[in-house]
């Protein structure tokens, strides 16, 4: 008598994971406003990517047209295929004595993997990975790009 | 009492006799032959790409994504597209494959299809086949398919399709012992295994009402042996894409893919067919026995409305079933037949035969 309670309460257990399980797949169908696919193309005025997305790398820059990066080359050190050049210079600040100070960051969009590791390890915090995904061109030359923006200098704040 | 309920018997006749008058008997009969499978051929190419498409819609749904959107307006082009590339398709014949068998095998199984199909109910009159062992004849014709299943692992030369088609010859074979106690709870209920009596034996309320308890049991049971008749939902290991390669079928290509993958839709809509049918009334509007008002209000929707309505519910059902649950082993696809659903199918039909002979039923 035991086995066959035991069997009928295996059935009735078996049924109701069932349908707990239709509840939740039945929910997601009559809910289609909690669909996660975004059409593309159609999307693009109104499309935000996500705060950590990795994009490309930039430099940002504040409205003084300053930047954080010293050109310690760390960025060019830890990028796993070489997609940095660091040329940097040296400025005579004072009487005698010599800073180094950023020429150009050379990125080379087209071989960067997103990998995060620059924007990491960067000890002044330089580098910051964009939102922007559309990269396509038709001319080769543009995905090497120079991050530091044109007359810009460091902020006067950063230590080395 | 059923003046409203159109009764297609009338276009039928009409068609009948106009030809009739034209050519001699045996040019009609032929005649008539070519039209019924003219439409049912359109009719199962139509609603099987129809069906593909609901499949992927509704799959896309339940995961909480799109399905196809790009391929005409929302995507409705998509599986007319997906047929175009399978007819021009290479047919592939494997190396030392069994050349007659392995051609032979998706043949089998869509023919199959084509017979079970003749016997659903549409409409009044709209039955193409109205043999007075109607239900026995379903049950007899799907046992066939298993041949074509069976035909296509062994021909294709290929262990793996091997295995599959054993394993889909061992489920299908267990799961038709459950489909048929089913059907037969309740031929019980109905007295007789016609199918338009059964329809009519309808009239009064769907047999899910009248006959209670049983009725919701075997109802249960039935879609469950049901969709593993047809290799699907849950019981898909024979063709589990990500285990066996596609099982018995992974060594055909182009048209006669199509075969097995039409055919597979096809018997689902056969299978929801034979539940609504049996259980929620084939094409009867919804009666409850003495709502005379109701009744009549009911009548107002056409029946071929209340049967494809019916059916896209039951087909929605199993296709529910098949995005919500975790594919089976073949031990456990067994196991839920042989000590499962065969003890619960016993008792129920004489459940169903003790409410029958008692007249506990509405």
């Amino acid at each position: 008598m035991n086995g066959v309670i035991n069997y009928i309460v295996s059935i009735a257990k078996g049924i109701k994971t069932l349908v707990d399980g239709m509840r939740v797949t039945g929910y997601y169908f009559f809910h289609p406003k909690l669909i996660v696919t975004q059409q593309y193309p159609e999307n693009r005025d109104t499309l935000k990517m996500f705060d950590r997305y990795r994009g490309e790398v930039t430099m940002p820059h504040n409205e003084k047209n300053e930047h954080r990066c010293t050109g310690c080359g760390i960025c060019e050190l830890n990028c796993p295929n070489g997609s940095i050049e660091i040329i940097s210079k040296t400025i005579e600040i004072a009487e005698g004595k010599k800073k180094r100070v950023i020429d150009k960051h050379i990125y080379h969009l087209a071989m960067c993997t997103m990998c995060n590791l620059c924007v990491k390890s960067c000890p002044s915090d330089a580098l910051a990975m964009g939102q922007k995904f559309e990269h396509a061109v038709w001319d080769r030359s543009k995905l090497t790009k120079v991050l530091n923006q044109p007359g810009s200098q460091i902020m006067q704040d950063i230590k080395e | 009492m059923a003046f409203s309920i159109y009764d297609f018997n009338t276009l039928t006749s009409s068609i009948h006799q106009a030809l009739d008058a034209r050519f001699t008997p045996l040019s009609v009969q032929i005649i008539e032959w070519g039209l019924i499978g003219l439409s049912f051929l359109i009719f199962v190419a139509l609603f099987g790409l129809f069906l593909v498409y609901l499949e992927r819609k509704i799959c896309a749904f339940f995961q909480q994504r799109l399905g196809p959107m790009r391929v005409g307006y929302w995507g409705t082009l998509q599986t007319v597209a997906d047929f175009i590339k399978l007819l021009m398709k290479e047919l592939i014949l494997p190396n030392r494959a069994d050349k007659f068998l392995y051609t032979l095998a998706p043949f089998i199984v869509i023919i199959v299809t084509f017979m079970a199909i003749a016997v659903v109910p549409f409409a009044k009159g709209l039955q193409a086949l109205d043999f007075d062992i109607g239900v026995f004849y379903v049950t007899a014709i799907s046992s066939l398919g298993v041949i074509g299943i069976l035909l296509a692992g062994w021909s294709s030369n290929n262990k793996y399709s091997l295995i599959g088609a054993m394993r889909s010859g061992a489920q299908i074979i267990s799961y038709e012992l459950s489909v048929g106690m089913a059907l037969i709870t309740m031929i019980i209920l109905a007295g007789s295994m016609q199918i338009s009596e059964i329809v009519e034996a309808q009239r009064n309320g769907w047999f899910i009402f009248t006959g209670h308890i049983p009725a919701w049991i075997a109802f249960f049971v039935f879609v469950i042996a049901g969709t593993a008749e047809t290799n699907r939902g849950p019981f898909d290991l024979a063709e589990a894409e990500s285990e066996l390669t596609a099982g018995f079928h992974t060594e055909y290509s182009g048209i006669k893919f199509a075969f097995f993958f039409l055919a597979e839709y096809v018997n689902l809509f056969i299978v929801s067919a034979m539940a609504t049918t049996l259980f929620l009334g084939g094409w009867m509007p919804l009666h409850f026995g003495h709502f005379t008002g109701f009744n009549h209000v009911m009548d107002f929707i056409p029946p071929i409305f209340w049967f494809f309505g019916k059916v896209m519910a039951v087909i929605f059902l199993i296709m529910w079933f098949k995005w919500t649950f975790p594919r089976l082993r073949i031990d456990q696809i067994l196991v839920l037949e042989w000590k499962f659903l065969l003890p619960i199918n016993l008792i129920n039909i004489l459940l169903m035969t003790l409410i029958v002979l008692k007249k506990w039923h509405f």
